[in-house]
């Protein structure tokens, strides 16, 4: 392509994301933006799939019918909402099978969160409040992302997170109102997953260099701490309904602005779970690893099922 | 008979109706987070519910039958196994995923039927059950049709596993048509169907998915019983005592 | 320096430093990609609502439904492989469709926000 159609194509690119249009896959898009949105799609999904796990270990153990019916719907919304996902991701010219592999041999990332433990049963409920509550404040801005494909996705999310975080939230207030039992294990539950949930936001802006070419892309919307900031002083009041105390010391509502002040979050743990060190990442990685190894047959049957089907219909 | 001897045959079928569902609900959602590919972990968990959805209505009723206050959470996690009377199959472990989609088809070719007859049973709430659940059971055969005949005429490899999960499955497949007397006194009401019609036509079902599957109907002598009078199988107790864990940790709570 | 984002829907995850395609990943038996079309209710047309991956027409029909209309959402499907067009017929649309519509509990109405509280 000469440049000076390549000078054309960038600013008519530039001139709709600024107009607050759409791309579409078949359209010129420079190469940065589809590397940036692959890479975020793609393990966007792989925190989906991911996060089956934490909670898809609870639904033989749900203490209720009504909790287990709730539980397996929304995990298998996760499952979903991956497939929309790499849906999305394939019509940048990804594919599903390379993602999962960068996946499983731990080249691309999931969220973090993920990599803590499901130790009793108000960690499903505080996940479906706190991490799929993060995951909305996320995801909402992300309806209206340039990229077509990612936003109609999102728009579909969206619609069953608020769904996910209702569930939750209910579970947490019935535990919360439940015996002294029942209380302590959703204050324990909030105790370890608030710092967590804040961690999902990530590093400080200051921190993101990239974030301001993702701004200019139309892809991001509101900065990491605008949207921590956001869900710190939605998410309070929710705590103070229920009774249960946010374990932050530090956390001050400023008056004027009807927003919250919090403390210190503890970024040599985040990274250090991002690497590999957190308590579960080995064993997610294996899990997914071993449901894509024991299912290859399967797979493999099916393609092959499928070939002797098509030679048979042109014999 | 009187009204007494009515509601306990009636109370023991739905039991044994919801235990299944419960039941085989539970063994299936093992498979979240692990099966061969995305899409299956959707399709196997929304069988998964259909099933549990089944299982909470007949266990509602079967309480109110009993009318000993127990609700369908009191059934489902406050019995021990000898109360339990869900048939073999439906607690077999599910193996690999051919010995699963070969329990599906079994099952699914068994319950099409049944909830089809059931429509027209006399019990109100049965043949509005059975309304529903027909409609599932047919799509859940489907699938079921669909992942064997794959297998079954898929890769060599394919095929000596499902085969081998079919083999493992299928005895206990004789204690569904079993026609102890609550089943022959609740045909004689038209409430129950009738396993000896039941059996024609599942053997109908299978026989034609296997030929398609290049699978071998398999043959044994061997025809184990006891789920309906409670004598499960070991890996049942084990089941059990996950599924039961929690609830039972709590005692009282609500959740 | 590593830069992370939340603009990923579950959580921050690192925008540098991690590869996006390979292209060196053997195509093991991968199965090919269907286009996904439903109609929402009676007199509107297909709307195109994603992909998937299955090996055949049938397995890609059953896994859209599963995928694509878990709450309702349609009442005939299409898929699209390339050039065919494959479309669930009108009378399937019982044993499709009509099972989600016991599970209320799927839908955020189904369970009541406590006056006074928002961002539920
Ligand atoms: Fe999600
Ligand atoms: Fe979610």
């Amino acid at each position: 392509m000469s440049e000076q159609l390549q000078a054309e194509f960038q600013a008519a690119f530039q001139a709709e994301v600024d107009a607050d249009g759409r791309i579409e896959p078949r359209d010129w898009m420079p190469d940065g933006y589809r590397r940036t949105l692959v890479r975020q799609i793609a393990q966007h999904a792989h925190s989906e799939i991911i996060g089956m796990q934490p909670e898809g270990n609870w639904i033989t153990r749900a203490p209720s019918l009504r909790r287990k019916c709730i539980l397996v719907a929304k995990v298998q919304d996760e499952a979903g909402h991956g497939l929309y996902l790499y849906s999305a991701a394939e019509t940048l010219g990804a594919d599903r099978d390379e993602l999962l592999d960068l996946l499983h041999t731990g080249r691309q990332k999931y969220s973090t969160i993920f990599n803590y433990p499901t130790t009793s049963w108000a960690d499903v409920a505080a996940i479906g409040w706190l991490v799929d509550g993060a995951a909305i404040m996320n995801q909402v801005p992300l309806t209206r992302c340039s990229y077509g494909p990612y936003a109609r996705a999102m728009t579909r999310v969206c619609k069953e997170e608020s769904f996910h975080q209702r569930q939750g939230f209910e579970a947490m207030t019935v535990l919360a109102n439940g015996t002294p039992a029942q209380r302590q294990m959703a204050q324990d539950a909030l105790d370890r997953w608030w710092w967590p949930s804040l961690m999902m936001f990530g590093p400080s802006d200051g921190d993101s260099p990239n974030s301001a070419q993702s701004m200019a892309w139309g892809i991001k919307r509101f900065s990491n701490d605008e949207l921590r900031q956001r869900f710190v002083d939605a998410t309070v009041p929710q705590a103070e309904h229920l009774g249960l105390t946010v374990p932050d010391p530090e956390l001050r509502l400023d008056p004027e602005t009807g927003s919250y002040a919090f403390g210190e979050i503890d970024w040599t743990e985040f990274y250090a779970v991002m690497k590999g060190d957190g308590p579960c990442n080995r064993d997610r990685v294996r899990n997914r690893v071993a449901a894509h190894e024991d299912g290859a047959w399967v797979r493999e049957a099916a393609a092959a099922y499928a070939d002797k089907q098509a030679r048979r219909a042109a014999a | 008979m009187n009204d007494t001897a009515l509601d306990t045959d009636l109370l023991a079928y739905t039991l044994r109706l919801g235990d299944d569902c419960l039941v085989l609900g539970q063994r299936l959602s093992e498979w979240a987070a692990r099966s061969p590919q995305l899409e299956e972990d959707v399709a196997l968990l929304n069988i998964a519910l259909d099933l549990l959805g089944a299982a909470r209505t007949l266990l509602t009723r079967a309480g109110e039958l009993e009318g000993k206050g127990r609700d369908e959470d009191g059934l489902a996690f406050l019995r021990d196994e000898p109360a339990f009377t869900c048939g073999l199959l439906f607690e077999a472990e599910g193996g690999d995923f051919g010995q699963t989609m070969a329990r599906q088809l079994l099952v699914s070719a068994y319950q099409l039927p049944l909830w089809q007859a059931l429509t027209a049973s006399s019990d109100e709430l049965l043949a509005g059950v059975a309304g529903k659940a027909a409609k599932e059971a047919a799509y859940h055969l489907d699938h079921a049709r669909s992942w064997v005949v794959r297998l079954g005429d898929g890769t060599e490899e394919s095929h000596r596993r499902v085969q081998q999960g079919l083999e493992e499955v299928w005895p206990y497949s004789f204690e569904l048509f079993e026609r102890d007397d609550v089943v022959a006194r609740l045909v004689e009401r038209g409430v129950a169907s009738d396993p000896d019609l039941l059996r024609p036509v599942w053997e109908t079902t299978v026989t034609e998915v296997l030929k398609e599957a290049t699978l071998e109907v398999p043959q044994t002598t061997w025809h184990p019983t006891g789920g309906r009078s409670g004598k499960h199988l070991t890996s049942f107790g084990y089941l059990l005592a996950e599924m039961q864990h929690l609830h039972r940790s709590h005692p009282g709570a609500r959740w | 320096m590593t830069s992370f984002t939340s603009a990923d829907g579950h959580g921050a995850v690192p925008t540098s430093g991690v590869p996006v395609d390979e292209g060196s990943v053997p195509h093991r038996s991968q199965a090919p990609l269907w286009e996904v079309f439903v109609r929402s209710k009676r007199g509107l047309s297909h709307t195109h609502v994603g992909s998937l991956r299955a090996p055949d027409a049938v397995m890609a029909l059953r896994n859209a439904r599963d995928v694509y209309t878990r709450r309702q959402e349609g009442v005939s499907l299409w898929v699209v492989p390339s050039t065919e067009i494959v479309a669930s017929s009108p009378d399937e649309k019982d044993a499709f469709f009509d099972p989600a519509g016991d599970k209320p509990y799927r839908h955020p109405t189904f369970y009541d926000v406590p006056e006074g509280l928002t961002h539920l």
